[in-house]
């Protein structure tokens, strides 16, 4: 067992997910057999391994830091749940 | 109405023998016949009748002009609504095209909808998609069967015959393992190959574009259109992209095909065996050599897999926080609340594991053990490729270590589940190119698959051989 109930609770904090006791409790059965699964890597000797962090076999270009103007205010704002005055709102966090 | 290919289809275009209109009404009568299959989240056929009057004033030498494609539901479209199968994205317009379908617009297809998937792609048989699952064209009726995943409702469509190719996106086997248990030719090229510019990001160092179709040559011919440079995406490769579909040719002489000892796994069944022995001896027959190979770092693929994806996945899915798009939970007090309720009631069950593993193997104390450990053995799975593509032109395992199990098989242990990408996620963490070619059928007359694999931007010879192989079922 590698997580209790309470470190699946702080984790769940961090990633700002509210979990039900029930599903706390699913969460950290399942979530215990993952890790136990994964703890095979640790019979692989990797001490002189460097991290593979990108895949890419190809040199990848860089481009030209510039800025564009690609949408307009009006329409991102369209896709949001609530807008004022040209902004996300959001509820209050300032008394 | 049935046309075989995108070739047959638009000779007949070219030769006015059929109209885009009349393309357009006999696809939407399709799918319309079929509608329980759940295949789209979104079809609407104003929709494709408004993309059949663009489309007429476009010139005949547009490759796609007329060709009726679907796609998967986690690409940007400017004319239909973005899911990614997920409650959180429900109503979510687009207010740009991925690169992509872009692409495909640019050469006159025409979209049939939006094909369901699994949630954020994480799953195995589009069954953790909040639009319900989709079923399997080629099920019996008491039997419904799963599509695969997580891009089901695109190899799903290709196979119902409602389009004749699709987009899909591959992260440990999201083409090949579903195009598998459809029957149908999915690809995966080459990491970098086609750019990652307006599709929702799962795991970011795995995501890849590719596609569906019903013959090698289609896939040929799609994935040449869809691949290229683009400087919005920094992983995107800046190569030459071969004319695929103008230079197959399935001559196999000389050619080396490994065979990785390791893929003969516990727990699949004789027939998949059998049929990749067939295979096999069919390259043998063409002219091919047989080398037995192995892959030393094999099993550690999925462990491996299972703590990038998810890490990767966590980081992503930060962005869903209520504010900018999507769904927002009603009853929040204050700010942190907000976020809390609207990803807690936005996201499903298998979001949330993968979410919350993520953190927890990114978290303070748990980095080096997990993450990192991680990428140096991914570092050694690649490296394993690397060593045997020295020797070898292409590999060939099976696609899936089943044929397509049935959708209400209870999948309890996650772990279990996981197993469906055995032999798919190891060409995902070294970035190679793989194609799942149908080849033969079980006994209950379902599809089987098998894959092959090259080296990096070696995808003219996985056409090429897979071309070669699909003539033994012509």
């Amino acid at each position: 067992m590698k997580l209790d109930t309470n470190t699946i609770n702080k984790i769940a904090k961090l990633a700002r997910i509210r979990l039900s006791e029930e599903e706390a409790e699913e969460l950290l059965r399942d979530m215990n057999s993952i890790l136990d699964w994964v703890e095979q890597l640790n019979e692989v000797n990797t001490d002189a391994v460097e991290p593979l962090t990108n895949i890419s076999s190809s040199i990848l270009p860089q481009r030209k830091d510039e800025a564009k103007d690609i949408n307009s205010t009006d329409e991102i704002l369209k896709n949001s749940p609530d807008k004022l005055e040209g902004y996300f709102a959001v509820p209050k966090v300032v008394e | 109405m049935e046309f075989k290919s995108i070739t047959q289809l638009k000779s007949l275009l070219d030769e006015n023998k059929i109209s885009v209109k009349e393309i357009a009404e006999s696809y939407i009568k399709k799918i319309n016949e079929k509608k329980e299959l759940n295949i789209f989240i979104y079809f609407n056929e104003d929709k494709i009748h408004d993309q059949v009057k663009e489309i007429e004033k476009l010139p005949n030498d547009k490759t796609l002009k007329g060709i009726p494609i679907a796609v998967k539901d986690l690409f940007c479209t400017k004319n239909m609504p973005t899911t990614a199968a997920s409650k959180i994205l429900e109503n979510f317009k687009p207010t740009y095209e991925s690169f992509v379908t872009q692409k495909l617009v640019d050469q006159g297809s025409m979209f049939v909808g939006k094909t369901n998937l699994d949630e954020f792609a994480m799953g195995s048989a589009t069954n953790t998609s909040y639009f319900g699952n989709t079923i399997n064209p080629l099920s019996k009726n008491d039997n419904p069967l799963a599509p695969g995943g997580s891009s089901g409702g695109s190899a799903a469509a290709v196979a119902a015959d409602f389009c004749l190719g699709a987009t899909g996106t591959d992260t440990g086997g999201s083409i090949r393992q579903p195009a598998s248990f459809c029957g149908v030719v999915g690809i995966k090229p080459t990491y970098g190959l086609c750019s990652r510019w307006g599709i929702a990001a799962f795991a970011s160092s795995l995501d890849q574009a590719g596609v569906f179709s019903k013959n090698v040559k289609d896939a040929s011919i799609l994935l040449e259109e869809i691949s290229g440079y683009d400087q919005r995406d920094s992983t995107s490769s800046n190569v030459q992209i071969p004319n695929f579909s103008k230079n197959l040719n399935p001559s196999l002489d000389g050619k080396i095909i490994g065979i990785p000892k390791e893929y003969t796994v516990d727990g699949i069944s004789d027939e998949i065996n059998e049929v990749w022995e067939q295979a096999i001896k069919s390259l043998e027959k063409k002219g091919a050599k047989i080398k037995y190979i192995s892959l030393p770092h094999t099993k550690y693929a999925l462990p491996t897999y299972y703590i990038i994806a998810p890490a990767e996945a966590s980081s992503n899915l930060a962005r869903y926080d209520g504010v900018k798009y999507g769904f927002r939970a009603d009853d929040a007090k204050s700010l942190d609340d907000m976020y809390e309720l609207t990803r807690s009631e936005g996201f499903g069950k298998e979001v949330k594991r993968r979410i919350l593993i993520g953190t927890y193997v990114l978290s303070a104390g748990y980095y080096d053990a997990y993450y990192l450990k991680a990428q140096k053995v991914r570092k050694l799975i690649a490296n394993d490729f690397v060593n045997v593509f020295l020797d070898c032109d292409l590999i060939l395992t099976p696609t899936a270590p089943s044929a397509a199990f049935p959708l209400n098989e209870k999948q309890e242990d996650p772990i279990k589940m996981y197993l469906n990408d055995v032999f798919t996620v190891p060409a995902s963490l070294a970035g190679i190119p793989g194609i799942s070619i149908p080849y033969g059928k079980d006994e209950q007359g379902l599809p089987l698959g098998i894959q092959l694999l090259s080296k990096h931007y070696n995808e003219q010879e996985i056409f090429n051989a897979a071309f070669a192989l699909e003539k033994d079922y012509e």
